[in-house]
């Protein structure tokens, strides 16, 4: 990881790799990644609801990783490969765990639903095949206040039995 | 007088068997529907057509929007409980480099009531610098005494939140609290409910039955924050916000801003819950866009996480005196209840009607109190009244069945007229395996399991003031229209799923546009009255562009109009389905470009109960029994709730998948207030120390019981699609139905929320030096 030996506080030059494409922004240190893409890159389908790390809805992959991206700052994500929800599918072609979140209503306001898809599939990355309650585990830091709980388990689960 | 004419309809609970009913309806109402399982897309899952937009994060959220020029507001709030403003100088942010307005909201000399009540406000370039000049407000607050706690606030030396003539007649739902009830102390009421002679009924009574219960303030906790972007203009004002009523908001802001209903704009797409809490404009909302007209740009005010939990809403703690009286057999001879709640100071905390509906008794007195305390607002919460007034008396009733020796289902047979309770209450105790229940505490182990039920009723409420627009374009294309909102419920799809219905075409095909002011007025999302509302007039409306359509096909297939039926994407004639014209085929022949139907929503074919100026109540309530498993553990005193079984009615179910999302949130949020939730007020500082989601804690995935859902179809012949909601019904069953599993886990009665480990242990003898 490359990091300069000082910065801020003022705007310092940045690069951050997002959804494979490598974006050159002016930040202060203090910028979260979450504040770096909803509000530098536009990136608003990562979700801030508690913006200290107790809900999750602001999980992103740094590197294939699920983190909180409310809880990064955008500078130490800088030579990692960043995925938001808006970079998961393959253009038209959906993750199968998006397409198992529609089939199985995995959602009602939905304002949790992106993280909760990341952390869902990262665990099918990590975890092919995995149980219920592996899927529990993966979710257990999500809140989501419509208690889409149940959907979102059989949903992942559905989609484990879809992928190869 | 408007024609009419006759009609028969199926009626009944389709899972115990179907009658007719015979309804004079008016003439321009669409045939009667059979039941679902005659209807291509009614009653079936149909997964929600803008899921993609919500899995791919292309869902936009007020949170998510960003206007050109756009400023960001904040606001100085009240850091203390109660307070005098004895200055504040907003010169020097007025002044800051980068700071574009600033309003006082209080005035020096004025009294704030509750920490977060808000000061000023200001708009800013940035939220940096909106933080900045906010530290620039010269503010001194004097402290003066305070109390948050509900039983501190009732005794007679306590520092008053107001005086009589200072106390708010309403409260900020909406709600209309009683007029002119006396305020002694922080104490506002009775008001009260009488029918019969109560005192009469105890004397006639074989056995009475007495309870206290406390509920706990519980905060709606929407992971999307309040939030709006309000953009003024000369000509005009457009707002984006998260609100459960885009067509109420318009209201509000015409009426506050003094501008036509046509200059004024309410936009919401995503929405990131309400449950009640999102239902008016609020402080905040006006406070954005009085910033946007004084600084001619756009200005988005979204609170944040400890602002969320301190000042946008709650539903009110009570505290709740009940006495039953019954005869042997279980007949209710009287009912009484006195109910002291507290919204902070908002009013609104009263238990609802739920004991003065459900059950039949001829005595029945409800005397109910508001009590003032130095905490933010109450407002309405998923079953307000309901919900807390559900958890006393479904104990109380268990506790008069175990008394009688009957078992708590045959009590709830004699004394509950509802027959689809009746009917949920067979179904549920089938699914749940009632006859396994044991006698209370009997479970021999440490970790003791238990079985509860309770039940849950609710208004079947419909907006009057409700339109809807149905439009076909030449090309065959087909569009929906009103400003209804989606907060979460699917509402769009249930739309698409009516037109669809009618036109014989697939929901996918159905462009539904909602969310915005420009459409014909949609109701509100509250009160669990959307479906009821708006699916109605739309089968209307889309009857009405079908019949049109239907003239040019008849044309070119020689046939009469009436001839005609609309199915599977085709136009055909009913006796020779051969006879056919594509849909969009037919539509090319229309003579404009576009073909549209606006429709209101008409009564109830028998009328209402009950009529408010917008609203009405339809004759029958919803009704819902909730069956609850639990396993206590009665070293620890945690209490896992590990089955549910939720048996609801909506009327006619539009869509079981979407139904059964919203039954399973209903019940997992009972779960969450049964077992978690509390807003945690310290007495010393009158702070709120868990306004966050850290401390604040709300059910995770961890905490999901197994939950089945069964949604009853129950016909009433009531109106276009005889639809009526769910939201609220299957949160208000689920808190005292766990309550009753774990007295029949224990045998000891917990009777205060949240059912925590530390209660359990105390009920149990088992903390302190016992």
């Amino acid at each position: 990881m490359t990091r300069p030996e000082m910065a801020g506080p003022g705007k310092t030059a940045i690069t951050l790799a997002v959804n494979g494409t490598s974006r050159q922004l002016e930040l202060e240190p203090r910028t979260t990644l979450a504040e770096a893409l909803r509000n530098t890159l536009g990136l608003t389908g990562t979700k801030i609801a508690c913006n200290r790390g107790a809900c999750s809805a602001c999980t992103v992959w740094l590197n294939g990783q699920p983190v909180l991206s409310c809880m990064t700052l955008a500078i130490d994500a800088a030579g990692q490969e960043i995925t938001t929800i808006e970079g998961l599918a393959h253009g038209e072609a959906l993750h199968p765990v998006q397409d198992a979140f529609i089939e199985h209503d995995a959602m009602q306001c939905g304002f949790c639903t992106p993280g909760m898809v990341m952390s869902c599939a990262a665990l099918l990355e990590r975890n092919p095949h995995p149980d219920a309650e592996a899927v529990r585990d993966a979710i257990a830091g999500h809140y989501c206040r419509c208690g889409t709980y149940p959907h979102v388990v059989a949903a992942t689960l559905a989609a484990a039995e879809r992928k190869p | 007088m408007t024609a009419t004419r006759t009609e028969i309809f199926s009626a009944g609970i389709v899972e115990a068997g179907l009658g007719t009913v015979t309804r004079e309806i008016p003439a321009g109402e669409p045939p009667p529907w059979p039941p679902n399982a005659e209807l291509t897309w009614i009653g079936k899952d149909v997964p929600r057509l803008n899921g993609r937009d919500k899995v791919t994060g292309a869902t936009r959220y007020t949170v998510d929007v960003r206007l050109p020029g756009m400023l960001h507001a904040r606001f100085l709030r009240c850091p203390l409980p109660s307070a005098e403003l004895r200055k504040l100088d907003t010169a020097a942010a007025t002044a800051l480099d980068g700071a574009r307005a600033v309003i006082a909201l209080a005035r020096p000399g004025d009294r704030l009531r509750y920490a977060g009540q808000p000061v000023a406000a200001v708009a800013a370039l940035s939220p940096g610098v909106a933080a900045e000049a906010l530290a620039a407000i010269d503010a001194e607050f004097r402290p003066l005494p305070f109390v948050v706690d509900m039983d501190e606030a009732r005794a007679p030396d306590a520092p008053l939140v107001y005086d009589e003539a200072s106390a708010p007649k309403g409260n900020p739902s909406g709600f209309p609290a009683a007029p002119g009830l006396p305020v002694v102390g922080n104490v506002r009421g009775p008001a009260v409910v009488r029918r019969g002679d109560p005192a009469q009924g105890f004397a006639a009574a074989d056995i009475v039955v007495e309870g206290e219960y406390r509920t706990q303030v519980q905060t709606h906790s929407c992971l999307e924050p309040h939030a709006i972007v309000a953009d003024w203009r000369a000509d005009g004002l457009t707002v984006y916000m998260s609100t459960q009523f885009t067509s109420g908001v318009r209201q509000e802001l015409a009426a506050l801003f003094g501008l036509p209903l046509n200059r004024v704009r309410v936009v919401v797409d995503g929405m990131g819950g309400g449950f009640g809490s999102k239902s008016q404009l609020g402080v905040y909302g006006r406070t954005a866009v009085e910033l946007s007209r004084l600084a001619g740009l756009p200005v988005r005010l979204a609170l944040d996480r400890h602002e969320e939990q301190i000042d946008a809403g709650n539903r009110p703690g009570t505290f709740q005196r009940m006495r039953l009286g019954a005869k042997r057999d279980g007949t209710l001879t009287a009912l009484a209840i006195e109910s002291h709640g507290t919204a902070g100071v908002a009013l609104g905390a009263g238990i609802g009607f739920f004991a003065e509906r459900i059950y039949t008794c001829p005595n029945f007195e409800t005397l109910q109190h508001d009590v003032f305390v130095n905490a933010g607002p109450g407002c309405a919460m998923r079953g307000p009244g309901n919900t807390p007034g559900a958890y006393g008396l479904e104990q109380a009733i268990d506790t008069l069945s175990e008394r009688l020796g009957l078992d708590p289902l045959a009590l709830r047979d004699r004394i509950d007229p509802s027959k689809a309770r009746r009917e949920e209450r067979r179904i549920g105790a089938e699914r749940i395996g009632w006859s396994r229940r044991h006698k209370p505490g009997a479970d021999p182990g440490a970790v003791k399991r238990g079985m509860g039920v309770a039940q849950s009723l609710w208004m079947s409420n419909v907006q009057t003031n409700v339109a809807c627009e149905v439009r076909v374009l030449r090309d065959g294309s087909v569009e929906a229209l009103s400003s209804v909102q989606d907060i979460g419920t699917g509402i769009g799809t249930v739309m698409a799923q009516v037109v669809a219905e009618v036109l014989g075409l697939r929901p996918g095909d159905i462009t539904v546009r909602i969310g915005d002011t420009e459409f014909p007025p949609g109701g509100p999302s509250y009160g669990s009255r959307t479906t009821a509302s708006i699916t109605p007039p739309l089968r209307t409306a889309a009857t009405r562009v079908l019949a049109e359509l239907g003239r040019e096909a008849a044309r070119m297939l020689n046939a009469a109009p009436e001839e005609l039926e609309a199915r599977e994407g085709r136009i055909r004639v009913k006796s020779d389905p051969g006879r056919s014209l594509a849909f969009r085929d037919a539509a090319a022949l229309l003579r404009t470009d576009r073909i549209s139907a606006v429709e209101s929503r008409a009564d109830d074919y028998p009328g209402f109960r009950r009529r408010m100026p917008d609203a009405a109540m339809a004759h029958e309530d919803l009704g819902g029994v909730q069956f609850a498993e639990v396993a206590v553990d009665t070293e620890t005193g945690a209490i896992r709730v590990e089955r549910v079984v939720a048996v609801h009615d909506c009327g006619r179910p539009i869509n079981r998948l979407l139904l059964e999302s919203q039954v399973q949130g209903g019940v997992l949020m009972g779960v969450s207030y049964a077992l978690l939730e509390r807003r945690v007020m310290d007495r010393r500082t009158g702070l709120m120390v868990n306004a966050d989601l850290e401390h604040y804690k709300l059910a995770g995935v961890h905490d999901t019981p197994e939950i089945e859902v069964v949604i009853l179809e129950n016909l009433q012949g009531n109106s276009a699609t005889d639809a009526y909601g769910i939201a609220e019904p299957a949160n208000i069953a689920t808190a005292p139905a766990i309550a009753n599993a774990v007295y029949n886990a224990i045998g000891v009665r917990l009777t205060s929320l949240p059912m925590t480990p530390d209660v359990v242990l105390a009920a149990l003898g088992k903390t302190g030096r016992s």
